[in-house]
This record gives structure tokens, C-alpha cells and sequence, in this order.
């Protein structure tokens, strides 16, 4: 409605956030669970993407590998060694979650990055489940190991005992903000990245102004595949620490 | 009531221009098929590609290994033949120097017979010339003896007077002797 007004106001229109509209694949109706919309379409396309690099990929189990199953040999790696290294080795049997978290997201975030594509992981609704999963997954499985032991995370041993009931609050506070800044860290990012595109293609309109906004859409498109594996890193490495914290949580 | 109908349409606005992030009208979709999404690829990844990849890479780490050990025992196995070589070269160049030396001797103590033979016969030769050098030198004088009395008594004829012989022979052993 606002986007329309200003749209007759001036001949130069943006809507950088019309890229994120959930609409309807078939028909034009209202969008219930159930639904087969964009996301549904852009979920499914990560899902094929997965299948292709890990599965079709890895088909040959060659002792020298392909190019393909060296692709995947490599992100089998990535991933294993972080949670090697950050979580620990006991948390290696948490490795098939993390992983699945992993090239979703990333599947997501480069998928995104095709023209008139759908990006999944510019909505807080897709980023906020996946946070609060592991934000779930995390809380129970430190009670489940721990028991109230587990309680010791917000208990600063090491500060005097004065200060530590106030900084167990701040520790409280901290540990439930964790899944927002989790989830909005990410979907903040695909978002304002592609929004940021859609601005600079809103310029080109203006032909004196095209060249200078197809070379800022260039730049900014090499950022954000950056950006897109960067923040899938972030994410995987966020659950990783939180993880550590649930298998060992001493502060 | 007017107003909460503009602040009504104002949300709906917001959330249809602005942001469709926050358009929670779509969030059982989203949340659905997010769903749906992750038990699928968790299921492809655990079922499928995971074991395959982890066993791909451990039979490489495997594989690998072993071709080390494998390289290490023959390495092990190059390093025992070259000794055994170098033994055997050098007992080869002992039994050579041995031979040699047995050969140098057996050669030095032919070499010092057949030196020792033929001093042996050049000396006999030496005696055997010496001697007929001297019965020659001996034959000489006499013949010079001969001659010269013969030549004496021709002399002494050819002079006029008849000499004797004995004399003459005498004379020219006497002379000769000098």
C-alpha cells in the first residue's frame, strides 16, 4: 500500500521487500500450513542441492576422489573438525544434527543468492525454529547429562561471592536471549543483503546512474557470498559452543 | 473506533509492504515445511551420505597407512639387501686383495728362482768363457812362441849363420817372459 503510493509519486520504484513475500505456488489463495508456496520450493531445492553434492557426489566411494566427492569429502570434513575442535570429542555423535543444520543453512543462503529466487533464511519464522531447535535441544540435553549440575553454567565460581547471584541473573538473561541473537544474526543478514541488491537495482532505472548500480550490485553480490557462508558458519559454530556448554558446563 | 481501524489497516499495511518477515500470517507454513525440509535432509545425511562419506574417508586413512607400513618394510628391505651388498663387496674385494697378494708371492718366488737359475748358469758360462778365453790366451802365447822362434831362426838363417835352435828358443822364452 505505502510502496504503491510512492510508487505513483515517482518513476523510481523500490520494493526490496517483495522478494520475501511467502505467495502461493498454485493459485492465488491464502497461504495455510499445508500450502505448497515458495518456500516450500526453495526448501525442496536445498533438499535436491543436498542430495546432489553429498549423495550423487559421494556415488563413486572413489579411493581417489572426484571432483564431486572431493566437494564433500571437504564439508563432511569443515563441519566434523569444528565440532571436533569446539564441542569436543564426545560430541561427535551430534554430528549428523549439526550437520543437517549446516548445509541447510548454507544450501539456503546460496540458493537465495539466485536471480528471483526465494531466500528460506531471510525469515525470522525459518531462522527462529532452527534457533529455538537447538536452543531445546541444547537446555534438554545439559539437564539430561547433568542433571542440576547443569545449573553450575550460571553460577560464576570464579567471580567473588558477592557479585555471583548478579551475574547469575546476567547469565540467565544471556543464555535465553542466545536463540534470538542466534536466529536474528542470521536472517538479518540474508535479509538486509538482498534488500540492500534490490535498492541498488532500484537505481539502474536511471540510466546515468545504471553503470555505477550494476557495479555496486556486482560487489555487493560478491559480499553476500561471503556473507551466506559465513553466517552458515556462525550458526554451526553458535550451536557447536552451546553444545560444549551443555556436554561440560563449567564456567 | 475510527482510529483503531486506521491502526488496524496501518499493521496490515506494514506487514504486507514492509516487512514479510513479520507477516505471522505465513508462520505455520514456514515453520511446516522447515520441518519437513530438516527431517528429510537429516534423514538423507544419516541414512545415506554421512556412513558413505565416513567410510570412504576411513578406508582412504586406512589404505594410506598401510602403504606406509608397507613402504616403511620396504625401505626396511632395501636397506638389509644393500648391506648384505656392501658385505659381499667387501668380502669379495678381501678375497680379491687375498688373491692378489698369493699371486704377487707365487710370481715373486717363480721370478726369484728362475734369477737365482739363471745367475746360477750366467756365472757357469761366465767360468766356462774364462776358461777358454784362457787356454785361447794360453794357445796365443804358444803360437806367438812358435812364431817367433820359427821367425827367430829364419832371421838368424836369412842373417848367414846358422844358429842353434835350442838357443834361439831360449832366447825368445827369455825375451818373451820380459
Amino acid at each position: 500500500m505505502a510502496t504503491e503510493a510512492h510508487g505513483s509519486e515517482s518513476s523510481l520504484v523500490f520494493h526490496p521487500m517483495d522478494q520475501f513475500k511467502v505467495t502461493p505456488l498454485f493459485g492465488d489463495g491464502a497461504v495455510h500450513w499445508y500450502t505448497i508456496t515458495n518456500v516450500t520450493l526453495w526448501m525442496a531445492l536445498s533438499i535436491v542441492g543436498v542430495i546432489l553434492l553429498l549423495v550423487v557426489g559421494s556415488r563413486g566411494r572413489a579411493m581417489v576422489p572426484s571432483k564431486g566427492q572431493s566437494v564433500a569429502e571437504l564439508t563432511y570434513g569443515f563441519v566434523y573438525k569444528m565440532i571436533e575442535d569446539v564441542t569436543g570429542k564426545d560430541a561427535v555423535k551430534y554430528f549428523p544434527y549439526v550437520m543437517t543444520l549446516f548445509i541447510f543453512i548454507v544450501f539456503s543462503n546460496m540458493l537465495g543468492l539466485l536471480p528471483l529466487s526465494f531466500t528460506t533464511t531471510s525469515h525470522i519464522a525459518v531462522t527462529g525454529v532452527l534457533a529455538l531447535l537447538v536452543f531445546l535441544f541444547v537446555t534438554i540435553l545439559g539437564f539430561a547429562k547433568n542433571g542440576t549440575k547443569f545449573l553450575a553454567l550460571f553460577w560464576v565460581s570464579s567471580a567473588p561471592m558477592a557479585v555471583r547471584p548478579l551475574l547469575a541473573v546476567i547469565e540467565l538473561i544471556s543464555y535465553f536471549v542466545r536463540p534470538v541473537s542466534h536466529s536474528i544474526r542470521l536472517a538479518g543478514n540474508m535479509m538486509a543483503g538482498h534488500a540492500v541488491i534490490k535498492v541498488f537495482a532500484g537505481f539502474a532505472a536511471i540510466a546515468a546512474i545504471s553503470p555505477v548500480s550494476v557495479l555496486a550490485i556486482t560487489a555487493m553480490y560478491g559480499l553476500e557470498i561471503l556473507v551466506a557462508f559465513i553466517q552458515a558458519y556462525v550458526f554451526t559454530i553458535l550451536t557447536c559452543v552451546y553444545l560444549k556448554d551443555a556436554l561440560h558446563p563449567v564456567h | 473506533m475510527a482510529t483503531e481501524t486506521h491502526g488496524a489497516e496501518a499493521a496490515h499495511g506494514a506487514a504486507e509492504a514492509g516487512m514479510p518477515q513479520l507477516d505471522f500470517s505465513t508462520f505455520p507454513n514456514q515453520i511446516f515445511w522447515l520441518l519437513v525440509t530438516l527431517v528429510v535432509i537429516y534423514f538423507v545425511l544419516s541414512k545415506i551420505a554421512l556412513p558413505r562419506i565416513s567410510t570412504v574417508l576411513a578406508e582412504r586413512s586406512g589404505t594410506i597407512m598401510n602403504d606406509i607400513a608397507a613402504a616403511e618394510e620396504l625401505k626396511l628391505k632395501a636397506k638389509e639387501a644393500e648391506e648384505a651388498y656392501n658385505k659381499a663387496l667387501a668380502e669379495a674385494k678381501a678375497q680379491a686383495q687375498q688373491i692378489a697378494t698369493e699371486t704377487r708371492a707365487a710370481i715373486q718366488a717363480d721370478l726369484d728362482a728362475a734369477t737365482a737359475k739363471a745367475d746360477a748358469e750366467i756365472t757357469a758360462k761366465a767360468a766356462e768363457s774364462e776358461k777358454a778365453i784362457a787356454e785361447i790366451r794360453e794357445g796365443a802365447v804358444e803360437s806367438v812362441k812358435e812364431v817367433a822362434k820359427d821367425t827367430a831362426k829364419e832371421i838368424v838363417a836369412a842373417l848367414g849363420s846358422s844358429a842353434d835352435a835350442r838357443t834361439v828358443t831360449a832366447a825368445v822364452t827369455a825375451r818373451m817372459k820380459g
